[in-house]
């Protein structure tokens, strides 16, 4: 759906998607014929809606999907014993235990999935993009990408649709799809925040809205965080001036709605520190103590090494390089940018020859060309300072 | 319209006329090049001969099956003299001259001094499709 048909609202549709897979399936439709059905369905919504809308969009397109999946169905042979199941007028819809659409996110994000089918099967099923958008975004052939949903499906053929699943799974997956970025013409960031608000407004859970705050206060950063040739700006250097105060300011009131709860996950965590980070108008102002704090509890709770990796730039700042360096025992060039932070300490202790040679061995194991260059950049910059040695 | 593939090496290609490495170079000197890498692929696209661009991480290794029921035998870090890509730009143009002048032009980037690198590409020709007729 990327091409946009006039007087149609998109949002509105896309929003309808889950909701409507969920009816069929509770009349008793498979999921992936359900999910082929709905996504016909929307193509006509686009095709007749702009001449024609519709008084209630969502029974309309209840209405439009029912007859696709019907449609469909008879056009299979009639050996499948399905079709007489719901060749019969639908029977009165069991009383959804669950939120219709809550239950599509669970299913997509099924634990029997992996990671890349489950991204995919939410940004089809719950989020509406079509194969070939999706397909796009993470730079595979279309057919690739129909094949990984086929795939997912069936996978999921079987799983029952009334009961709920693990939150922690879903929001795992909107993770992923957040940190991927944008590429194309889908932007999965934002993309990732409308489907973790939805999920937000339909379960009261203090790690849902964890992880939409921290989306939304990462998401502020966007537009000072690239140079226009494409290069890193890091958050020191940013024009703060340039983040998006309303973003910001959302992120805060729902993280802070989160931490009455007094149930803290890593989400949470993490976005208190994207908060504090946001509060700081000026880099010299962040409020590098809380931070520490607030790295201590994820280390906790988390047990993750990456935590400590930031927790070291963190406890830098507070108590100075060597602290910072100091903190960094235990963890090893193994992980992902431990050169890369090992170098900034070094250079802030003052060690710049040091940090040069590690800013050069970080960009040689850089795993994306922005982070290389910008930490090529970085060696050049302290080389130029150094005197030569023979 | 054929398509070539131009080859960056990391390793392995004759040594380039001015050979300093990136982080031996100016700031200033790198976001030139940067910049004018960027511009290269956006003039290519505008042109309609642009097909795809990629960089190769320097780590990898050697994989070979290990015989029924065995582990993939695996050999790496790649040995320091073995030919390492580093990446390509894929293009599709009309002529193979065509293809040379472009990878000239790639070659030229500008390096340290803001002078052109003079890097050595390998340029290859795809496998196409046989056509369609054959007589």
């Amino acid at each position: 759906m990327s091409s946009e048909a006039p007087g149609v609202d998109e949002a509105l549709l896309r929003s309808l998607i889950p909701a409507t897979i969920g009816v069929l399936v509770r009349r008793g439709a498979d999921f992936a014929a359900a999910e082929d059905a709905v996504q016909e369905s929307l193509l006509e919504a686009m095709r007749v809606w702009p001449d024609d809308p519709p008084r209630d969009p969502k029974p309309w397109l209840v209405t439009v999907a029912w007859r696709k999946f019907i449609d469909a169905t008879r056009s299979e042979t009639a050996r499948r014993r399905r079709e007489e199941q719901v060749e019969s007028e639908p029977g009165p819809e069991a009383g959804p235990a669950l939120d219709d659409t809550l239950q599509l996110y669970f299913l997509c994000a099924h634990p029997s999935l992996t990671p890349a089918s489950a991204v995919a099967l939410t940004l089809r099923a719950v989020g509406g993009l079509t194969t070939r958008q999706i397909a796009e975004a993470y730079l595979v052939p279309e057919a690739t990408m129909g094949q990984r949903i086929s795939r997912a499906k069936r996978t999921v053929a079987d799983v029952r649709f009334d009961r709920a699943g693990d939150v922690a799974t879903v929001l795992r997956v909107l993770y992923l799809v957040f940190n991927e970025g944008y590429s194309g013409d889908v932007d999965l960031a934002a993309e990732a925040i409308r489907l973790t608000r939805q999920l937000a407004e339909r379960i009261d859970h203090p790690e849902v809205s964890g992880l939409l705050a921290l989306m939304l206060l990462h998401h502020a950063r966007r537009p000072a965080r690239t140079r226009p040739d494409g290069t890193l700006v890091p958050l020191a250097e940013q024009d703060r001036t340039r983040w998006d105060t309303r973003l910001i300011a959302e992120g805060i009131a729902i993280l802070q709605q989160a931490l009455t709860h007094d149930r803290l996950g890593e989400f949470q965590a993490q976005a208190a520190i994207a908060a504090l980070h946001a509060d700081a108008r000026r880099a010299e102002e962040t409020d590098w103590v809380q931070i520490v704090e607030w790295y201590d509890e994820l280390v906790r709770m988390t047990e993750s090494p990456i935590a400590r990796l930031n927790r070291a730039v963190a406890v830098g700042e507070a108590d100075g390089a060597p602290a910072g360096l100091a903190a960094l025992a235990g963890l090893g060039p193994a992980l992902p940018r431990f050169g890369a932070v090992s170098a900034y300490l070094h250079e802030r202790a003052g060690d710049l020859r040091i940090a040069a040679r590690l800013y050069a061995e970080a960009a040689r194991a850089a795993t994306n060309t922005a982070e290389r260059d910008h930490l090529t950049l970085q060696a050049a910059r302290l080389n130029a300072t150094l005197p030569v040695e023979d | 319209m054929a398509k070539y593939l131009l080859l960056k090496h990391y390793r392995g290609a004759p040594d380039p006329v001015n050979n300093v490495p990136m982080d031996q170079w100016s700031p200033q000197e790198i976001t030139d090049h940067i910049q004018f890498m960027r511009d290269f692929a956006t003039r290519l696209e505008s042109t309609g001969e642009f097909v795809d661009a990629q960089a190769l991480s320097p780590e990898g290794s050697w994989v070979q099956y290990g015989g029924e029921g065995r582990p993939p035998v695996t050999d790496g870090p790649f040995a320091e003299t073995k030919d390492l890509i580093a990446g390509w730009m894929i293009i599709d143009v009309d002529t193979h001259d065509r293809a040379v002048e472009l990878a000239a032009q790639l070659s030229a980037a500008p390096g340290a001094g803001g002078r052109p690198i003079h890097e050595w590409l390998e340029v290859r020709p795809f496998m196409h499709e046989p056509p369609a007729v054959t007589e």
